[in-house]
């Protein structure tokens, strides 16, 4: 993601097998412009990430509907996330019969390897509305810097 | 961008759905996982939506045709920039067709925690009765 986003205005120095590697990157990035004909990462894996930032934290949010978010387990390390629980669906205690049964269960288990290193102490995790949202900070020494430019 | 994922639990293909009448909204629509189930009394609906608020969520029964209608307002604000994607909010829009009579002013719906829970009671004529056979 992070490569098609300065590639465009990126010189190359080398080669002519750059030249196609760049046109071929161009496309991908016009292609996932183009919005919606673009698959998502990681179809099947549950539960589904979305992971943003902006200049001092991490966003992570999860697709996680019905669960108990005490069972939720979560730890950060430097630049690595990791959830990991269990989703039950309670059994229904009378003498029922089922037509359907698409939604899933199961224990899971994810880790990510963020870009940069987040300060875990101050990790803030939400769960609303069957969305759980993590909010990881910046280390101090990963934010970016204004430099000022002397005359 | 590293992930890894040990799970026995696997996410279902959210399906794109066409609806019959075109959107007016723009964005993918997707095909809520449910479960169905029924015992003599009623039949009850669960339905993953995650992402959506109660005040988003519309359910319509007419006609004997019970319609889902979900909707999520993206999180974050635009000061964020995507890092990875693995899944896109959208509309949750599913259909169903009731081969049997439910008592309309007694349906509940619930929704805790992104999953929606639908209670549809059978109307009395339509629950299975016990007779007895009686010999003389």
């Amino acid at each position: 993601m992070l490569v098609r986003r300065v590639w465009p205005s990126r010189p190359t120095f080398d080669g002519s097998f750059h030249d196609f590697d760049q046109i071929r990157r161009e496309m991908l990035r016009l292609l996932d412009a183009a919005g919606d004909g673009a698959p998502d990462q990681g179809a099947g894996v549950f539960p589904p990430m979305n992971i943003t930032q902006d200049d001092d934290n991490f966003y992570l949010r999860a697709e996680i509907p019905g669960i108990n978010p005490a069972e939720l387990s979560i730890s950060a390390l430097r630049n690595r996330v990791s959830i990991s629980g269990k989703r039950e669906i309670p059994r229904e205690h009378e003498r029922v019969s089922y037509h359907r049964k698409e939604r899933p269960e199961g224990a899971f288990n994810r880790a990510v390897t963020l870009p940069t290193e987040v300060d875990a102490e101050r990790v803030d995790a939400r769960y609303a509305d069957g969305i759980l949202t993590l909010k990881l900070p910046k280390a101090e020494q990963a934010k970016p810097r204004q430099i000022s430019v002397k005359t | 961008m590293a992930t890894e994922a040990t799970t026995d639990v696997q996410k279902a293909e959210t399906a794109n759905v066409a609806t019959a009448p075109e959107q007016t909204r723009t964005g993918p629509v997707y095909s809520p996982a449910v479960d169905i189930f029924e015992n003599d009394n009623t039949i009850t609906l669960l339905a993953d939506m995650p992402g959506v608020k109660a005040s988003d969520l519309e359910i319509d029964l007419r006609e004997n045709v019970l319609t889902l209608t979900g909707r999520v307002t993206p999180a974050g604000t635009a000061k964020e920039w995507n890092v990875l994607r693995e899944y896109r909010p959208g509309t949750f829009f599913r259909q169903f067709t009731l081969s049997e009579a439910v008592d309309q002013p007694k349906i509940d719906a619930q929704l805790t925690d992104g999953v929606l829970r639908l209670e549809l009671p059978k109307v009395e004529k339509a629950r299975p009765r016990q007779i007895t056979v009686r010999s003389s």
